[in-house]
């Protein structure tokens, strides 16, 4: 059984996994981060978004044994102290939320693409969220937060 | 996903001896096609042979008034390149519309050209540019690399390495998504340059081609 | 109006664990010493089992119990029940044949249930699953609506000649006839309300856990309510005592109404439980959502409307055949019958309507309630054919909604299937959303689209719902199973906080905060102070859970009432305390007060001198904690206009929407951000049925669109931003004036995205979804012709 260790949210860690044990699996299960979540089977909804060395990736399609050696953070590692990041913080200013189950990838996606993009415009943004999908919120609102994240990042 | 042997070699070298000794071996590059396909257990490999620890398989340089790729450069990569954007725009286009972000910061081009989806869009990029495809054995003309829906010229052992692409004076791909996978339901680059006009198309068959009577004339 | 009162858009409170990853999902708790269920499904749409063997399945690593239908049987399971009884045109009960949780002798759709696995680990219960071996001898099916009840099509039950579970009607025909005798014009159409599939984010899950100590379960599932599937489970499926069930809704990932029912999935974690001395947990992957989630609309109609000479609507005839799909699930029968036809007069004065449906049994997943459910289906008849008669009748379409529409005055009005609406003013909300759209610049825009080879179109949907589910008496006499009033439990805590039990269930709705926003604001407190709680059996008064738009306008209504309570008696300890007359204490902002005097007390002081009751009434039970049971006087009538402007590009068939106005009446408005959140979401599962969605099952049975690569959900760049505007009548029968805004999208997109397509295309009629290929065959056969 293959041994891995990587580093998640800033905290060095290691775990016997299988070969085919996804990285999304050793987060929620063996790390119990359930804040990453699984909303689909074919690599489409985005809802388990996590960053590997500071890039947004699916972590449903993604071995662990891919990830070893790596730096992981989740939606649990976004906040610092206790001080919601921008992105989230935007995300609750404006209404980006309704159910919660897709907001964890949807956060870490947009977080990504504000350090590929810090000024997108409203086409930008949602050209970018073709790989998160969302049933609750019509994107309204989500497109709203990461405007007013992107300015308040600027600012 | 059935249980496989994971394998991570340090070099091409080691990746090929791993694949020939494996009962039914499999190169992992992105995973981006290869991990969505054992989770519906699609596929059951003995092996996995993941390409993710050889940093040699990785990166873009201009040499010889080529692009040279590096088999596991990500799509992202590609699409965010400087040089690819200065010296071939519509390729860097072709890679900034593949998938999604998430796919585009793990899939990569070797895997993409490996797999011969009907419906990728390298596949086109490589025909309508004209580009050659070297691997641990040999260099093969994207003409001829190509073979049907899924099936390439690669041999069982036979690992991609780099893919070239000559610098064209002008290009440009477009493509139709479907609304759903938003694969190309139909794609085409078009080239011109040192080697005449080049058009291929993704999607509409079950390869990469160019057309059969490109308008222009020159053809392949 | 204060910053967290009544008609502010408070920030969510729950936002903060969603937005930090400490949400609790079901998939996201795990018990002690816990199985893992792996469902074996049918392959075949329609097959005879004759027989199963499950002997290398029960040998493989690590399976505790392998469960067919007939272990079931032997533990005298019963069938999961329809809850609604249709009353044909005969005055027969529909057809009800049984539907159990594991097949017994036949299969009869793709993904029904086989037999369950029960594993140590997931892998294990799905390898294993892979060896139970079916014998089936595969049976013709009937798999699509257009011919399920034609008489050569294969029977999917027994119990139900020629498919039909029931042949139903509402109106008067030969009335209706009269009304087409007098006709100027006659206006037809032909429409199919397309199948979608509900694809809330977070898959259905459940965990089943039996405690041999008490003799009790614990069911964690992931429902819109669970006091319904508790009854359900315990009454009719299980035989349970309902005092030895607890469920568990904990945050649920969107349901969007396909989790309100009874699934066979939780019914066998919790029945499996105790089989296997162990708690059961299963976490359906989306490949089964899409098989086995009951699916929502997927109607056939054929309707007319009679007009005079000056497009005054004189009658509408309705006929529509519904599909049920291989079972009947939980509300199936009441969706495409009270929810449907009873909305068929819409925003107008139409005098006589006449409706005929047939629901029909096919070899397909169940077809039940997705929000909106029938609502969306009616106001797309009635906005299509309104939409037409005006192309026809060559007058502008709001100017023929204008001439129809039932006016202020009119109020309570009677509809000739059914309902009284109570209130509305529906020319306020045309007046506003023109004004917003800029109507009198559309030509102008048309131009400009027309100058970049573009096609535009602008189209209408002026809907009404009826919300608020609802009377108990009404639905009683119309056949529910249930009554569908609300609980409500007001509980003040010593130390002057509240804690706030509700039977509604929020799974994205942010209960949590308007809740919290009307209780802070009724008995003044900070909203910090107030804490709503939700989903579990074992702590809240009997519910029924949310769905309908009901959650506020019954279920806040039941809050409000146990706010009243809690004024009234803490009224009488203030007038003890201030000795007074309770006659003469008011309550005002937290604060009770003797008239004419200085003395006050505040709330929270009234409330630790209930729980501290050493100088009290002598006559008064100590405690501050009240219950109210609201049952709803009529449904509510939220309504409104929702108007699309599309762009098409005839080379691609590409449409875009290019602006989208709502303005909707939901009466008083607690959160104005939540609730253009909800008209948001709405507006885009509207969109995803009108332009993207579409569930298609093959001639075999065989779904075809069983993954995010073939159903196409609506994306980010699929939509426009929305602009949302609101009238406001208020609600007259429930004590906060409120109407509820949940379906309200999603009831009135389709019909306005198509109007605005056909109106680009310059044609009257195209079915749904309106995918690139069918616009542009029909924009180029549209250029063709105008050349």
């Amino acid at each position: 059984m293959p041994s891995v260790s990587m580093t998640v949210n800033g905290r060095a860690v290691t775990g016997d996994v299988e070969g085919r044990t996804l990285l999304v699996q050793f987060l929620r299960e063996n790390l119990s981060l359930t804040g990453t979540h699984v909303g689909c089977d074919t690599s489409q909804c985005g809802a388990c978004v996590v960053h590997v060395n500071g890039e947004s990736v699916k972590s449903c399609t993604m071995l662990a044994v891919q990830a070893d050696g790596a730096e992981v953070t989740t939606i649990e590692g976004l906040a610092k102290d206790g001080e919601l990041h921008p992105m989230q913080e935007a995300f609750r200013e404006n209404h980006g939320l309704q159910c919660g189950f897709c907001t964890p990838g949807m956060v870490m996606s947009a977080v990504d693409l504000l350090q590929k993009n810090p000024n997108p415009d409203e086409g930008e943004i949602r050209e970018w969220l073709e790989g998160n999908i969302c049933r609750c919120t019509g994107y309204h609102n989500i497109v709203k937060a990461i405007q007013t994240a992107a300015a308040s990042m600027k600012g | 996903m059935y249980d496989f042997n994971h394998h991570r070699p340090a070099s091409v070298e080691d990746a090929a001896k791993a694949l020939t000794g494996a009962s039914d071996g499999k190169i992992l590059a992105g995973g981006q096609t290869l991990i969505p396909t054992l989770k519906q257990r699609l596929a059951s490999p003995s092996d996995i042979i993941d390409l993710g620890g050889i940093a040699a398989l990785k990166g873009i340089k201009e040499e010889g008034g080529n692009i040279v790729i590096g088999a596991m450069t990500t799509h992202a990569t590609v699409a965010g390149d400087a040089t690819v954007k200065a010296k071939i725009p519509a390729l860097a286009a072709l890679a900034d519309g593949i998938g999604d972000a998430q796919v585009r910061n793990r899939g990569t081009i070797g895997g993409s050209i490996a797999n011969n989806d009907p419906a990728a869009d390298y596949p086109a990029g490589l025909v309508g540019l004209g580009a050659t495809v070297h691997t641990n054995k040999r260099d093969i003309p994207a003409d001829d690399f190509f073979l049907g829906m899924f099936e390439t010229a690669l041999e069982e052992d036979e690992i991609v390495t780099v893919v070239t692409f000559p610098v064209p004076e002008k290009a440009a791909y477009a493509k139709f998504a479907n609304p759903a996978s938003r694969y190309a339901i139909v794609g085409v680059m078009v080239s011109s340059g040192p080697a005449g006009v080049r058009v291929a198309v993704t999607g509409a068959g079950p390869r990469a081609l160019p057309p059969r009577r490109p308008r222009g004339g020159a053809g392949r | 109006m204060s910053d967290t009162g009544i008609g502010a858009s408070v920030k969510r409170k729950e936002d903060f664990r969603f937005l930090t990853g400490q949400g609790r999902y079901t998939d996201d708790i795990n018990r002690p010493g816990q199985l893992y269920a792996y469902f074996v499904r049918s392959p075949h749409a329609h097959a005879k089992i004759k027989g199963i063997n499950k002997a290398e399945a029960e040998k493989s690593p690590g399976v505790r119990a392998v469960f067919i239908g007939a272990d079931m049987e032997a533990d005298n399971v019963g069938s999961l029940p329809c809850g609604w009884v249709v009353t044909d045109r005969h005055g027969d009960p529909h057809k009800a044949p049984p539907h159990f949780p594991l097949a017994r002798d036949k299969v009869r759709y793709v993904g029904d249930h086989v037999a369950v696995v029960i594993a140590e680990t997931y892998a294990q219960a799905k390898e294993a699953g892979e060896t139970v071996e079916v014998d089936y001898e595969e049976l013709p099916a009937a798999a699509t609506l257009g011919t399920a009840l034609s008489s050569s099509a294969p029977l999917v039950h027994d119990e139900a000649p020629g498919n039909l579970c029931y042949d139903w009607v509402l109106g008067d025909e030969a009335e209706a006839d009269a009304a087409f005798a007098k006709a100027a014009h006659i206006t037809k159409v032909d429409l199919v309300n397309n199948r979608l599939i509900p694809n809330a984010m977070e898959p259905r899950a459940a965990i089943g856990e039996y405690d041999g100590g008490t003799d009790s379960y614990t069911l964690y599932s992931t429902s819109q309510n669970p006091h319904l599937l508790k009854l359900i489970l315990c009454a009719f499926v299980l035989g349970l005592s309902e005092n030895k069930l607890r469920v568990i809704a904990p945050d649920v990932g969107g349901g969007f109404g396909s989790k309100i029912f009874c699934y066979a999935e939780e019914t066998v974690c919790t029945w499996a439980a105790k089989k296997v001395r162990a708690p059961v947990k299963w976490t359906g992957d989306r490949s089964e959502a899409f098989t086995s989630d009951a699916h929502g609309r997927d109607h056939i109609t054929h309707a007319q409307l009679a007009m005079d000479e000056n497009g005054k609507f004189l009658g509408m005839k309705v006929e529509t055949t519904a599909n049920m799909g291989a079972y009947l699930s939980s509300f199936a029968t009441s969706i495409p019958t009270y929810l449907y036809a009873t909305l068929l007069a819409g925003q107008y004065t139409t005098p006589v309507i006449y409706v005929n449906v047939k629901s029909a049994f096919t070899n397909t997943a169940p077809v039940d309630a997705y929000r909106g459910a029938g609502r969306p289906e009616a106001t797309y008849v009635v906005e299509r054919l309104v939409e037409v008669a005006a192309r026809e009748m060559n007058i502008d379409p709001a100017e023929i909604r204008r001439r129809n529409f039932i006016k202020p005055e009119q109020f309570p009005y009677q509809t000739p299937v059914a309902l009284q609406y109570d209130i509305g003013d529906y020319d306020a909300s045309m007046t506003k959303a023109l004004e917003m759209i800029d109507y009198d610049g559309f030509p102008a825009r048309k131009a400009a689209s027309e100058a970049k080879g573009k096609l535009r179109g602008i189209g209408f949907s002026a809907y009404i719902e009826a919300c608020g589910i609802a009377p108990s008496a009404v639905v009683g006499s119309l056949g529910a199973g249930v009554g569908l009033w609300e609980s409500a439990q007001v509980r003040f805590n010593a130390t002057g906080t509240v804690s706030v039990f509700t039977g509604t269930h929020s799974h994205g709705q942010g209960h949590e905060t308007t809740f919290s926003q009307l209780v802070a604001d009724t008995l003044g407190l900070p909203i910090e102070n107030v804490e709503v709680v939700h989903g579990d059996t074992g702590s809240i008064p009997m519910g029924m859970g949310t769905y309908g738009s009901r959650s506020l306008a019954v279920g806040g209504s039941a809050i409000s009432k146990a706010c009243d309570k809690i004024i009234e008696k803490s009224k009488k300890i203030a007038a003890h305390l201030m000795e007074a007359s309770v006659d003469d204490v008011e309550f005002d902002k937290g604060t009770f007060r003797v008239k004419g005097t200085d003395k006050e007390k505040s709330i929270a002081e009234i409330a630790f001198t209930a729980y501290v009751p050493h100088n009290y009434p002598e006559d008064l039970e100590p405690g501050l904690d009240e219950t109210a049971f609201y049952d709803p006087l009529n449904f509510t009538y939220p309504s409104g206009v929702h108007i699309a402007e599309v762009e098409i590009d005839p080379a691609t068939g590409m449409t875009e929407i290019v602006d989208w106005v709502a303005v909707d009446d939901f009466g008083n408005v607690i959160n104005p951000m939540v609730v253009e959140g909800q008209v948001h979401g709405g507006i885009a599962q509207g969109v995803g049925q009108a332009m993207l969605e579409r569930a298609v099952y093959d001639d075999g049975g065989q779904l075809l669109t069983g993954s995010y690569m073939d159903y196409c959900m609506p994306r980010a760049d699929n939509l426009p931003s929305f602009r949302v505007g609101m009238t406001q009548t208020a609600c007259t029968h429930n004590p906060l004036g409120v109407k509820g805004c949940g379906e309200a999208g999603a009831i009135a997109a389709p019909a306005a995205t198509i109007n605005a397509i056909t109106n680009a295309l310059g044609i009257l009629s195209m079915d749904m979804p309106a995918t690139p290929e069918k616009v542009w065959r029909l924009a180029n056969q549209h250029a063709q012709a105008a050349e």
